[in-house]
């Protein structure tokens, strides 16, 4: 709480998020000051409720997160029966439950606050936060409340709330977790016991023990072994026989192997009464293997999880223009041919249709990967997904849900996910040699010993050695290195949703680049300026009467309280803006349009087409009143290039990456960029399919892995087809479903990152492997000659796979 | 030697205790989310509203209506 009075406005801080308050929205008398009328809101909202412990709260956790605000919607689409039937479960006595997926909560006082919600809103009765999914789950009375009243109460605390899809698929999902937890668990129990045993018939072998104990030991474990390998153990039999069926190299089949030999001769050992159980073997084996295992799946679920929350957060509701010309807001499957929806300035177009009234600029980059926006008027068509920019429109509907451009690309992509290769992982391919290899040794093991002692002997060390190279390091290593190289990754602000994409960026391949997101920064600013100060900030006065994307960029290049007033503003649709300031008249517009007022001298007119040729668009102001030479200036308006981009793509080419871009922008505006960064391959002007067919072009030619690098719907089907799809932040829904890898920070850095970490990671698998093949080696010597023995085996197993994780958990210089 | 007939199956007895234990924890979502109880156990539950000033509780009132 700042007292006004003593401080300069810069020192004036917003009570709710503590970000500074814009001078024109400081009020002298008040108490408390608020940056926005979001934040004026929520924190009303806290001090009404007795929640303002809430700040304490946050600044004594974590004083710089980013603070949270209110959208202030409506949320009327979630009491809308079909989504109530769907996403709504009703429990006994009148309650109801669903679960919210909330923007901007991330750490303890939002978990805090979120789940004080019954004291902000009436009729709920629990709300349980889940601070990894970024949900909550409300339970309420909806003979009390609406759920719409309940999102917009999380929406007025701070938190935009979205409905969450997909329910059944979570809980599927959910049950799959559990019942892996659950075999990870009862492996480790039966692991223990069976261990305990064993030390006392190892202990006993040494110092003798009465033949009755050891036959109850024996017996014991036995029962314990083989519950272990039915129970958890089970998942390698079904794997190795599913890949088997399929005619597949599997990591479950070696491993199987060693499993059913082991537990068939431990068996028929303990009834005969003869030789070695390895029960105790086995079942570490299982579970050490079925932590590896659940390990890497916690990581991949964490990563898919997120996604699954940015997919949550596009728009699915519209409005519905009624015939009392009232507006509703329906959710995005209530809508249908013919009918006439209303689109907000900022929202995207919910179906494909021609506009009625109105006129405005659509950013369809979505879709064509044209990053200029287009001006549309009535009788224009509207495609789906495009996002309105400047006035509202209201379209008539044509076209809905699939038989939408968008919807039929998305086809495409579903397509294009079909047609993918699958990549075998690593663990598998060696896998399949591995099997061979053992299966010969302990088939040449079985035969000598046969005719050298007896087949009792044989059978004996066969199994010995089955069970002591049992790919453990492989089915270990490979998940904890995996599932540490995502952790790493996340942190990184990288989501990798499947282990694969890792080992496929490990080798130098083939990256294709879309322009946007990755080298430019996807923002219209001033790249070039040959223009006086003063000239600028009378400019910007008046572009900041104007929507248009580059009226904002010029805008925006100002301070707003350095910025004149205009008056007497003149909007010439499509061509230039005229205006009064400080008794001038200020008239900015292409160099067409000026010259029609004003003659340019041929040095503006080269600078001019300087600029052209530099792919940026130019734009020249005009004033009256400035002095000789300051009256006249140009800027070069475009997307200016990352700063680190050229650093960086030097860096992927000197790892041995052959870049190229491609882009849906103008070819122009694509070589230029591609010059500027270093690239030597460019396309410009291509169509979504046409992504698509250049990967499918590049695969019949080279078997190098093919890399795509998108963000839109164009790049959707390009980014499914190609070995390894990564989408980057900013991401359109289809782009995130169709990529195996997802950018959180925009820029080519991340990338970078991205190869060092996968090249360390297979570093890191190949040195494990390394070290199990000689360590392998060397026990199948002993297996094979003879001196092995089941205390030997026991011991030096759980040696190799603790080696083998440690060895996985190597640091990486990223 | 011979409490051993009792004390493994007593021993076994107590170890299938606890997976049973574990297997209905699991099924009742206790592992589920193993990030926000963390966080939850963070702050004592007794909110003591502080009570607020005669003009702020007018504003507030007007201002969330």
């Amino acid at each position: 709480m700042q007292m006004v009075d003593d401080m300069s406005p810069a020192d004036i801080q917003c009570d709710h998020c503590k970000l500074p308050v814009p001078a024109g929205l400081i009020e002298p008398d008040a108490e408390h000051q608020f940056c926005c009328t979001g934040c004026k809101s929520v924190w009303n909202i806290l001090h009404s409720s007795g929640l303002e412990n809430y700040y304490a709260v946050r600044d004594a956790i974590n004083p710089d997160a980013q603070r949270v605000s209110s959208t202030q919607s409506s949320y009327e689409e979630l009491d809308d029966p079909a989504f109530q039937s769907t996403c709504v479960e009703n429990l006994p006595g009148g309650y109801a439950q669903t679960e919210l997926l909330l923007e901007g909560m991330h750490c303890a006082a939002c978990v805090w606050l979120i789940e004080r919600l019954p004291t902000v809103c009436q009729g709920v009765v629990e709300s349980r936060a889940n601070i990894r999914r970024r949900t909550t789950t409300v339970r309420y009375r909806p003979d009390q409340v609406k759920l719409s009243d309940v999102a917009a109460a999380l929406d007025r605390i701070g938190y935009a709330a979205h409905p969450a899809r997909g329910a059944a698929a979570r809980e599927a999902r959910t049950k799959e977790d559990r019942k892996f937890l659950i075999r990870v668990g009862v492996a480790g129990a039966i692991a223990g016991n069976v261990m305990l045993l064993a030390i006392a018939l190892h202990g006993g072998a040494l110092e003798g023990m009465a033949d009755t104990w050891k036959t109850t030991f024996r017996w014991y474990s036995m029962a314990l072994g083989v519950l272990s390998l039915l129970w958890p153990g089970r998942i390698f039999f079904t794997g190795a026989l599913a890949a088997l069926r399929m005619r597949v190299a599997h990591l479950d089949i070696p491993i199987a192997l060693a499993l059913a030999v082991g537990g068939l001769w431990g068996s028929y050992n303990t009834i005969a009464g003869t030789g070695e159980i390895y029960f105790d073997s086995l079942s570490v084996l299982v579970f050490f293997l079925l932590v590896g295992r659940w390990i890497q799946h916690r990581q991949q679920r964490n990563a898919s999880d997120h996604v699954e929350l940015m997919l949550t957060l596009t728009p699915s509701s519209a409005l519905k223009v009624n015939d009392d010309n009232t507006t509703s807001r329906v959710p995005i499957e209530a809508i249908e041919i013919g009918m006439l929806v209303e689109v907000q300035a900022g929202a995207s177009i919910p179906a494909d249709g021609l506009i009625e009234t109105g006129s405005t600029n659509l950013d369809t980059s979505f879709i064509t990967g044209e990053s200029r926006p287009m001006p549309a008027k009535i009788g224009d068509e509207a495609p789906a997904g495009a996002t309105n920019l400047r006035s509202p429109i209201r379209i008539r509907v044509t076209a809905v849900g699939d038989s939408t451009r968008v919807g039929k690309l998305m086809h495409l992509v579903a397509s294009a996910s079909g047609e993918k290769a699958p990549i075998v992982e690593f663990a598998d391919r060696i896998a399949a040699r591995f099997v061979l290899i053992v299966i010969t040794l302990s088939i040449i093991t079985l035969i000598y010993w046969t005719t050298a002692a007896d087949l009792q002997t044989g059978i004996e060390l066969a199994t010995a050695l089955l069970i002591v190279t049992c790919p453990c390091a492989l089915g270990l290593a490979t998940p904890m290195s995996m599932s540490i190289a995502m952790g790493r990754a996340a942190k990184a602000g990288i989501l990798v949703k499947s282990a694969a994409a890792i080992e496929s960026l490990a080798k130098p391949g083939i990256m294709i680049l879309d322009k946007t997101g990755t080298i430019t920064q996807s923002k219209t600013t001033i790249v070039e300026s040959r223009c006086p100060d003063e000239l600028l900030a009378l400019a910007a006065a008046v572009e900041s009467h104007s929507n248009h994307p580059i009226a904002l960029a010029i805008a925006d290049s100002i301070d707003e309280q350095d910025r004149p007033t205009a008056t007497n503003i003149i909007q010439a649709v499509g061509s230039g803006i005229s205006g009064t300031v400080d008794a001038q008249t200020v008239t900015i517009g292409s160099p067409n349009f000026i010259e029609s007022i004003h003659p340019l001298d041929p040095n503006t007119q080269a600078t001019i087409t300087q600029m052209i040729v530099c792919a940026l668009t130019p734009v020249v102001i005009h004033s009256t009143g400035l002095g000789l030479g300051l009256g006249l200036g140009v800027l070069g308006i475009g997307d200016p290039i990352r700063q680190e981009a050229p650093a960086a793509i030097q860096a992927l080419q000197s790892a041995g990456w052959d870049l190229s871009l491609c882009s849906g922008d103008h070819p122009k505006i694509v070589s230029t960029i591609a010059e500027q960064v270093g690239i030597t391959t460019a396309w410009g002007a291509v169509s979504p399919e046409g992504k698509a067919d250049r990967v499918r072009a590049f695969q019949s030619t080279t078997d190098r892995r093919i890399v795509m690098v998108g963000d839109g719907v164009n790049d959707a089907a390009a980014l499914a087809l190609a070995d390894v799809g990564i989408a980057v932040q900013g991401g359109a829904e289809a782009s995130l479903e169709a990529a195996d890898i997802y950018l959180t920070s925009p820029g080519v850095e991340p990338l970078v990152k991205l190869v060092s970490l996968s090249t360390h990671t297979m570093r890191t698998i190949h040195a494990c492997l390394v070290f199990s093949i000689c360590y392998n080696l060397f026990v199948a010597v002993l297996a094979m000659t003879g001196i092995i023995n089941a205390l030997i085996a026991a011991i030096v197993m759980p040696i190799s796979s603790l080696t083998v994780v440690a060895m996985s958990t190597r640091k990486w210089k990223g | 030697m011979s409490v051993l007939y009792i004390m493994i199956p007593a021993a076994l007895l107590l170890a299938a205790l606890g997976i049973g234990a574990f297997i209905i924890a699991v099924k009742r979502g206790q592992f589920d989310d193993l990030d926000t109880p963390a966080l939850r156990a963070v702050f004592d539950d007794d909110e003591t509203p502080t009570k607020p000033t005669q003009s702020d509780s007018q504003g507030t009132k007007q201002d969330s209506a």
